[in-house]
């Protein structure tokens, strides 16, 4: 055989096709590892209590289990009770297992505080709650109480969104006062000394409030509820601790798919509790995607304008090929890179400008001097416009220049070209962009750590208060999260599931909106599709 | 070989005059000295072997080299007059009364309805019954209209290559030029296409002053009345199609003719 084997093409046909199955089970697996972990984390776990040959006994979920050493097998437990016993996990060697059995009346309590309690419910004391019949069993007295708990509880939350919106109140006036003091208004002056009134007046109103609300609290929770853990030590939880109380070893599955449900969208719509490692993460969502939405609004008409710049009217040059260099590489810089120069150019540099311009009274508190969600995204808009500027770029010069000569050749100038055909023509390819921009800008979380994201934010950017949209506002957002709670958490074992369901979330987000962006995209191409030129 | 007088017939009332017209890109000269008549409402060929400028020549008259950088213009062309090339001349206004149709069809990513009134709606057209009455008139004028009249609204890719070009035909006189230019309109058609392309040439000749590049020497035999031979950026001949044909005056002209090179 006089050709050598591989220039009759067929090693490199199997090269391409391993390193396409080589892509795709990276991919596959870490969607896999996200779902399997993620997925899983709000169905209710069955409780075991095991009983240890040394005598003692501890009642837990069951975590996962391994062999640490050949031979010697062992399992993860959740014992939760962390105020009792420090710590939420422990590993137990299977050979000291003595016994282990899955007791009906084992509860899980799900508290505002401390995490999981797991034990067994002893007694309910109630103080200025009506008793249920006592002939009930303990089990539904508890139910009812809670119910009227919450009930009250509602009013208490009430209560604390009014303070919240007299603290606002307060805020404007002392904005106020600051404004007309700088302005150099005598103290005498009849406006200030009415602002001062106004202030006076929502002082005390916020006084009485916090006063009735630290009363009510109080008396609430007077209401408790006494457990006893596995080895019988007692622990009493106020009621307005319960977040949720469930028997998961008497659940049925349809109990366990409305406990699931429930789970799941208080994930999607509550705040966070116990520092992010319980609770929801509508704040962070809310975050991510109007991060996201702020960014696309800012840095896509830029990179569509500087793209048909570029291509249609500048002159083909060395400065348009420098140019043209300098932006493809832009896209390379390291995003921490970007996060640097939005701090310095858009935080100190533009938002110190501004608040030595609009808001001196306030400073030296910073307004816009200090990160917010208006300056993550104009920096996340700088990352992801070469992307458009390139994408924008290339789907004009794909369009042939018959349909640009047919054009001008017909009377139309080069603008009327451009808007009526050459932009809709190329808007599928420009779309393309936009879907890597937008993916990129979702997933980043480097440059925004020291452009505004915080792990905890006391307000959303959007609320009923004027002017509506806060842009100054610091923001919570998915990807920080995961590394905060993943990685800053003081109890990362705790804060896994989370983690996981956080990835989850981020990544789903990521799916929804490129899938917007592509059904877009598939529209555009129908209607302009060029067959044959 | 000179471009002596001898060689250009005179027209009685010319659509078009050029004058002394040389054109460089950059350093290259690409057309010297070329003047001649274009006769109004008749259909006159350029001809010659690839690569003499009559292509170059026909984006002259629409000014389509605009678009080319570091291109200059020495002469006039003057269309009913006026020198298209004055600077206060309105390229715009030109290109409306300068069709052109090129050699591969262009036809827009639009339904065929949008195809035709584009230079309509650009120009600010707005009446639905005007546009309406174009579109039926233009394609008619195209022998289009049976074909596609069921399917106005479709999208204009998905005609054959001969309706594609007989819908940029319509496209073109739908704005009412004067002046149609045809860059080889028939290259990338097969002959059955290229027939009726000729017949609609035929046709329009009546109403519209046709200029048509052509590489085929009997197609410029068959739909033109007046005939350019071009060779090396010079204009050789030019004449009746009839005379070129039969009674070349000059050497080179009777060359290409009967194939002895091009």
């Amino acid at each position: 055989m006089r050709n050598p084997f591989y220039t009759r093409g067929e090693p490199f046909i199997w090269a391409t096709g391993a390193s396409l199955a080589l892509v795709l089970a990276m991919t596959f697996l870490l969607i896999w590892v996200v779902l399997r972990n993620g997925l899983g984390v709000f169905w209710p776990a069955t409780l075991e209590l095991v009983e240890l040959r040394d005598g003692s006994v501890l009642l837990g979920e069951r975590v996962r289990e391994d062999d640490s050493r050949p031979g010697r097998h062992r399992i993860q437990y959740k014992i939760g009770n962390r105020d009792l016993y420090g710590l939420d996990f422990r590993w137990i060697d299977t050979a000291d297992i003595a016994a282990v059995r899955k007791p009906t009346e084992a509860v899980t309590v799900e508290r505002q505080e401390y995490g999981n309690f797991y034990g067994f419910l002893r007694d309910l004391r109630l103080a200025d709650i009506p008793a249920p019949a006592a002939e009930l069993p303990i089990w539904q007295r508890l139910q009812r109480a809670l119910a009227v708990v919450r009930k009250r509880q509602e009013s208490i939350d009430k209560l604390a969104r009014t303070i919240a919106a007299i603290n606002t109140e307060t805020e404007q006036i002392d904005n106020r006062i600051a404004r007309l003091r700088y302005r150099g208004i005598a103290e005498t002056d009849a406006r200030l000394q009415r602002l001062r009134k106004q202030r006076q007046e929502a002082q005390s109103r916020f006084e009485a409030a916090v006063e009735e609300l630290n009363a009510k609290s109080t008396a609430l929770a007077a209401n408790v509820a006494v457990f006893a853990d596995a080895a019988g030590t007692e622990k009493i939880i106020p009621l307005p601790e319960v977040v949720r109380i469930l028997q998961p070893n008497q659940m049925a599955f349809a109990d366990k798919l409305r406990y699931y449900g429930a789970r799941v969208w208080e994930l999607l719509t509550d705040e966070p509790r116990e520092s992010n490692t319980e609770g929801g993460l509508f704040p962070a969502i809310f975050g991510t995607v109007m991060l996201v939405f702020l960014m696309s609004i800012l840095s896509f008409p830029l990179g569509v304008i500087a793209g048909i710049y570029l291509r249609e009217y500048a002159r083909e040059g060395l400065a348009v090929r420098l140019v043209r260099i300098a932006v493809n590489n832009l896209a390379g810089i390291p995003s921490i890179v970007y996060g640097i120069f939005g701090l310095g150019f858009f935080v100190y540099g533009i938002g110190s400008t501004i608040d030595q311009l609009f808001f001196p009274e306030r400073l030296p508190t910073p307004t816009f001097g200090t990160g917010g969600i208006l300056w993550a995204s104009l920096t996340l808009g700088l990352l992801t416009v070469p992307v458009v500027i390139v994408a924008t770029e290339e789907a004009l010069g794909a369009i042939p220049s018959g349909v640009r000569e047919g054009s001008l050749a017909l009377g139309a100038t080069k603008f009327q070209t451009l808007y009526k055909l050459l932009v809709p023509m190329a808007s599928p390819g420009i779309m393309t962009g936009f879907i890597l921009a937008m993916a990129r800008a979702a997933g980043e979380v480097a440059p925004l750590m020291i452009t505004g994201v915080v792990k905890l934010a006391p307000a959303l950017p959007v609320d009923g208060t004027f002017p509506y949209l806060h842009l100054d506002r610091k923001f919570m957002h998915l990807g920080f999260h995961i590394y905060d709670i993943g990685f800053q958490s003081p109890n990362v074992e705790a804060a896994m599931p989370m983690v996981y369901v956080t990835t989850l979330l981020l990544l789903a987000i990521v799916v929804a909106m490129c899938s917007i962006a592509i059904v877009l995209r598939n529209h555009m191409k129908r209607k302009y599709a060029l067959g044959s030129v | 070989m000179s471009d002596s007088p001898a060689s250009i017939v005179s027209i009685d009332d010319p659509i078009v005059r050029v004058e002394h017209l040389s054109l460089y890109y950059g350093v290259k000269q690409a057309l010297f000295d070329i003047t001649f008549d274009i006769p109004r409402h008749r259909v006159t060929a350029l001809i010659g072997p690839s690569g003499c400028g009559k292509s170059t020549l026909i984006r002259c008259f629409n000014r389509m080299n605009d678009l080319i950088d570091e291109l200059r213009i020495e002469g006039k062309i003057l269309l009913d007059g006026r020198n298209i090339y004055d600077p206060t001349e309105d390229v715009i206004r030109l290109r409306s009364k300068v069709g052109m149709v090129f050699q591969k069809s262009n036809p827009f990513p639009k339904s065929i309805y949008e195809n035709v009134v584009y230079g309509l709606r650009i120009a600010g057209e707005k009446r639905k019954e005007v546009l309406d009455e174009v579109v039926e008139q233009s394609l008619a004028r195209a022998a289009l209209w049976d074909e596609v009249k069921d399917r106005l609204h479709e999208s204009a890719m998905g005609l054959s290559g001969g309706q594609m070009q007989r819908l940029c035909i319509a496209r073109a006189i739908a704005v009412r030029p004067e002046i149609i230019l045809m860059d080889e309109p028939c290259s990338a058609l097969d002959p059955l296409s290229t027939s009726r392309i000729e017949d609609l040439i035929r046709e329009l000749r009546g109403d519209y002053t046709i200029i048509i590049v052509t590489h085929n020497m009997q197609q410029a035999a068959r739909v033109s009345d007046y005939t350019a031979f071009m060779y090396l950026g010079k204009l050789v001949e030019f004449g009746p199609t009839e005379e070129i044909f039969t009674l070349p005056k000059k050497k080179e002209t009777e060359d290409y003719i009967t194939g002895r090179f091009g």
